[in-house]
This record gives C-alpha cells, structure tokens and sequence, in this order.
C-alpha cells in the first residue's frame, strides 16, 4: 500500500473512532472514565469476532492507538498465549500484550508527580 | 411550583444549552486523526532504525503516553483537551492523562496514599474491565478450540 | 408553617467587609472593586486546600482591619465553605480567637452565615458576628470533579467554582446597610442529578423562598432597587424568571445572579457562569456593598442558593436537593421593615 495512503487511513479511521466517542459526550451523559471502558470492551469484543484484526491491517496506528486497539491488543494477547501455553493463557496473555502502556503510563505518571505541580486551571 | 420531578427534569434538559456538535466532533476528528498519524510515524521512524516489529508494536503507544504524561506534567493537555475532546481521550493519551494526572494531583497527600492509592481512580475501571472482557474472550475461545 | 419572613428588630449594620480572589477573578468584570488577589491563585500555601484557608484569613483580616475593629470585639464567627468537613473554615480561622460555628449550606453559606450573625445580633444575644465564607476553583475540582490536569471538556450548562472569600461584620443598628429582613430557605428537590446543571437543580429553591417572600410580604419585585440571585448562573437564571413569571412575579427587570456578574461568562469560558461559596460572598463584598454605599442600590434583596451535594451523593446517582436563604439589605434606616 501506498505509504501516503497508509496516513491518510490512519487519520480517517483513528478521527472516526473519536468521533463516535464525541457523540457519546455530547449527547449522552456518559462520563469520560464509561466511554473508556466501553471503547476497551468493545475492542476485545470486535477482535474476538475477528473484525478488529482486519480494521488494524487497513488502518495501522488509526486502529490500535485509540483505545479500542488497547482492547484489541488484550485480546490478541490472550489468543496467542493460549496457543502456546493453554487455558493459562487467558490469564496471563492481555496484560502481557499490553504491559508496555500501562508500565509506561504508571512510571512516566510517577515521575511526573515527582517532578511537576498541578496548576490552576485557565 | 406547579410541576412534577419527571417533567422538571425534562423541561430543564431540554432548555439546557447544548454543546455545538458539529464543532466538538471536527476537533475531535482533527486532533484524533493526527495523534493516531504520530503514532504511525512513530512506528516507520523505529522501523527505519532497524528495530524489530514486536517491539515497534510496544513502543508505539509508549512514545505516546511519554508525550502524553509531559504534556500533563507541563499543564498543556488538559488545555488541548478542552479543544479536542475526545479527539485526545480516545488515543491511548486519554489513558497516560488519566493515569498522570490523579498521580499529580494527589502528590498532597504523599506518595504512598496520595500518588500510590490513587494513580488509578480514573484509569482503573479501563483496566479493570479491558482485562476481564479478555480473560472472558479467552476463556470462550479456549473452549471453542476444544469444541470445534 | 408559623414562621416565613424573619423581621429583625432593630435591623443590624453591615458594619465591615473584606474580600479577596484569585486571579480569573480579578481579570473578569468586577476585577476593580475587589480588596486584592493573588496572581498565582496558590495564596503561598503548599496545597490547595490550605491556599483556600489562607483566603478566609485574609478576608476576615481584611473586615476587621477595615472596620478598625480587633478579633476581640467579634462575639462569634459563622464560617462555612465547599471542602469536606468545612476545613478551609476551620483551619482558615483557627488562629482567631473568637467562638466559631462551622457551616454547611453550599453555595448559599454567605446568606446563611449572614441570617444567623444578624438574627443573633438583632436579638440582642451577641454584640457583634462575622460570617466568613470561602471556595477554591482546584480544592473544589480536586474534591468534586477531576484532577486539576485532567483533560476533560464540561458541558455548556456546567459551572465554575469561584476562588475567592469575603467576610462580613455585623453590629448592632447603627450605619447602613442594614439586614432588615431574613427567609431562610427550605430544602428543596425537583429531581436533578446532573452536576452539569447545578443552575437547574438549585433554581426551583430560589423559586420557592422568593414566592415565599412576595406572598408574605405582598410586596412587588419594582419595589427593589434589585434581586441579587447567588450562582444560579446562565441556566438557572432564566429557570427562576420563567417558573416566578407563570407565578405572576415578574423580576426580569431587576434581577442578576451573583454567578454572571463575576465572569465575563463567553470571554472567560466559564460556561454558565461562575458558583461555590465564595462567588455570592466576594459579589456582595465587593460590589453590591459599594453600590449600596454609593447609593446605586438603596434597597436589595440577596438570594444565595446552594447544591446540598457531596461526590458520595453524586456517584450513587442521587438527585440535589438546593436550598435559596434570603436576605434584605436596606440603606434606610426607617422601621419600614419592622412594620412591613
């Protein structure tokens, strides 16, 4: 594929999940932290249906960079680890798959706690 | 006054001002698109470097939480939050700034009960549930496999 | 119910006032009339908590100095404000060495500090009472919403908590402004639970104590020179004039809300307009006092409301009870009031 393309897909689809999220806020009142925790779900729910992978294939970061692909790295990571380890795997796969992120969100928010101080709002 | 609860309540949303949605949704979908695009180029730079895919796959969204929790600490996101929208909530940013910024906030009441206990008052649920829909997803797809 | 419209005997003085905010304060509209503020909001304390402290010690510093009066001369402090067991009262306050009664009426503590200081003055049971309140934008946010850098949007009715504190000293019938008149107000619940639109859930109390009051007194709203409202704010606002209206009270002429003059509410993005206990309290500190000292305003009527919520109440998706506590500030000394 095309690398300009790949962008451009990238963008497309990674606005288009924002939007829906967008949706969500204003014409809901669902809270910010529910809108997470159902973009997580659905996205383990959308690859455990097989429909993720393919969205991940077209649009790259614009699939896995929104949280959906938080959900969709949990899911494959259960997927693989029960492919080599059994049922364990179903444990021991999501949060291997995604301990990057989180390790680097609760290390890099330590750090910012330790160096920074909050400041009024504008 | 003259008016039941139920029909207050309706009264009072619908005279409520409302967001402009369309305004909301072309910043969400601008500031989403292009977060999700660095970490595309994020991705082909690592790449170039003649790192391994596995770990391009990981340092992607670290890249990104790293540019998410300076931005907080230097009190810029919530600033570009409050243009984008869920245009920054949505990314993998959203969770670094809901990790981040409890951390920061409850520096106050010390590292051990302020930072330590509650770091995850915002993320935790995104945690909490992400992880059992997977174990769940696993558990179906480990007896499916036995099945079929 | 026996008693509506309390009639103070003696109508006591507004004898002194102080007040101090922060800086969106000072930059929005009424910046002039306030006693000072602090650029960086922080008050030089280490926590937001104690910055909103150090606010109330100033402002009371700040009524008494004014005044010439010393702590010694105040019989008894009304004190209230947002944080969790009123600490920004109790500690704001603990150096001073008078007997202290902590408050909690939200939004609307300034006027029932002010009810109680008066109505004990007026009796006779106390010389002279303060009544002290404050809020801070970050000790409220951190306390009811989100961390300070959270990225998050609020929603077009949603309001902004004030960061300021006023203290008022009230003596014996003396000079003007005068508190002729208190209606406290009763608690009050037409089913809102959304904190976005604290303007909606407190505007039906301030519906009921200004009927309340109209009923009783069989006044008409022209007859003031103004209605304050306290925080009711873009959204509330307009509910109160509507639901007073179908009434047959019309007080659009003369009414404005404490939470809309504060901010420049478009320019200063602060949506509906500004609310907490502080908003109400440096509004009246600063300008209304002044226009009732340069005689702009000769007799007023005060309505602070207040969202009797806490986060406990909010995340178990329970409605917010409002509550609206009247005060009517004269300039006239006349018995007027008493005779009513």
């Amino acid at each position: 594929m095309d690398k300009v393309m790949e962008y451009i897909w990238a963008f497309a689809v990674g606005g288009a999940l924002c939007v829906i999220a967008q949706i969500l806020i204003d014409k809901t009142k669902l809270t910010p932290a529910r809108i997470l925790v159902l973009y997580v779900v659905a996205g383990v729910a959308l690859t455990g249906v097989g429909l993720y992978g393919k969205l991940v294939d077209f649009a790259g970061a614009g699939a896995t960079v929104p949280l959906t692909g938080f959900g969709y790295s949990l899911a494959n990571g259960v997927k693989k680890a029960i492919g080599e380890r059994g049922l364990i795997g179903a444990l021991t796969g999501g949060l291997t798959a995604t301990s990057a992120g989180i390790a680097a969100a609760i290390c890099f928010g330590w750090l910012v706690a330790v160096c920074f101080k909050g400041k009024p709002k504008g | 006054m003259e008016m039941d609860d139920k029909t207050y309540k309706k009264y009072a949303e619908k005279r409520a001002k409302k967001s402009n949605l369309a305004a909301d949704c072309a910043k969400a979908f601008f500031v989403g698109g292009l977060i999700c695009c660095i970490g595309q180029a994020a991705g082909d730079i690592y790449k170039a470097l003649g790192i391994g895919e596995e770990n391009v796959k990981a340092l992607i969204p670290v890249t990104l939480v790293f540019i998410a929790a300076l931005l907080t600490g230097l009190n810029v996101f919530d600033n570009i939050a409050k243009f984008a929208g869920a245009g920054t909530l949505v990314p993998i940013t959203g969770f670094a700034n809901a990790v981040v910024s409890p951390a920061l906030d409850t520096k106050a009441e010390g590292f051990i009960l302020g930072v330590g206990a509650k770091i995850f008052t915002i993320a935790g649920p995104v945690i909490l549930y992400g992880t059992l829909a997977s174990v769940i997803y696993g558990v179906v797809y480990y007896i499916a496999g036995r099945i079929f | 119910m026996q008693k509506g419209i309390i009639r103070l005997n003696n109508p006591p003085s507004i004898a002194a006032t102080g007040n101090i905010v922060g800086k969106k304060e000072h930059e929005g509209p009424l910046g002039k009339y306030f006693d000072g503020f602090d650029e960086t909001d922080t008050f030089g304390m280490p926590t937001w908590e104690q910055s909103e402290s150090e606010m109330q010690r100033l402002a009371l510093n700040r009524a008494l100095d004014s005044g010439g009066y010393k702590i010694h001369d105040i019989d008894a402090i009304f004190a209230g404000d947002l944080i969790n067991q009123c600490t920004s009262s109790g500690y704001g306050l603990a150096n001073f060495d008078a007997p202290f009664f902590g408050l909690y009426g939200a939004c609307s503590t300034i006027a029932e500090g002010l009810m109680l200081a008066s109505m004990t003055v007026s009796s006779g049971l106390l010389n002279r009472a303060a009544a002290v309140t404050s809020s801070h934008n970050c000790s409220a946010e951190r306390q009811f919403r989100y961390p300070l850098e959270y990225g998050g949007q609020r929603p077009p009715t949603a309001q902004w908590t004030a960061t300021g504190s006023a203290a008022f000293i009230i003596e014996g019938h003396n000079k003007p402004p005068y508190i002729s008149e208190v209606l406290p107000g009763r608690v009050t619940d037409k089913g809102i639970n959304d904190a976005n639109n604290m303007g909606a859930a407190m505007a039906p109390a301030a519906v009921d104590t200004l009927k309340r009051y109209f009923d009783e007194s069989g006044k008409s709203p022209d007859e003031f020179s103004a209605i304050f409202t306290g925080d009711l704010g873009w959204e509330g606002s307009g509910i109160l004039v509507d639901f007073l209206r179908a009434e047959g009270i019309d007080i659009a002429r003369v009414h404005r809300d404490c939470g809309l003059l504060l901010y420049d509410r478009i320019g200063q993005d602060v949506h509906a307009g500004g609310s907490g206990c502080g908003c109400s309290a440096t509004v009246l500190s600063a300008y209304i006092m002044k226009k009732l000292a340069d005689l702009e305003l000769t007799d007023i009527l005060f309505v602070a409301t207040g969202a009797l919520m806490s986060p406990a109440s909010l995340q178990q998706g329970l409605t917010i009870p409002g509550v609206a506590h009247l005060v009517r500030i004269t300039m006239s000394g006349s018995t007027e009031a008493k005779n009513g």
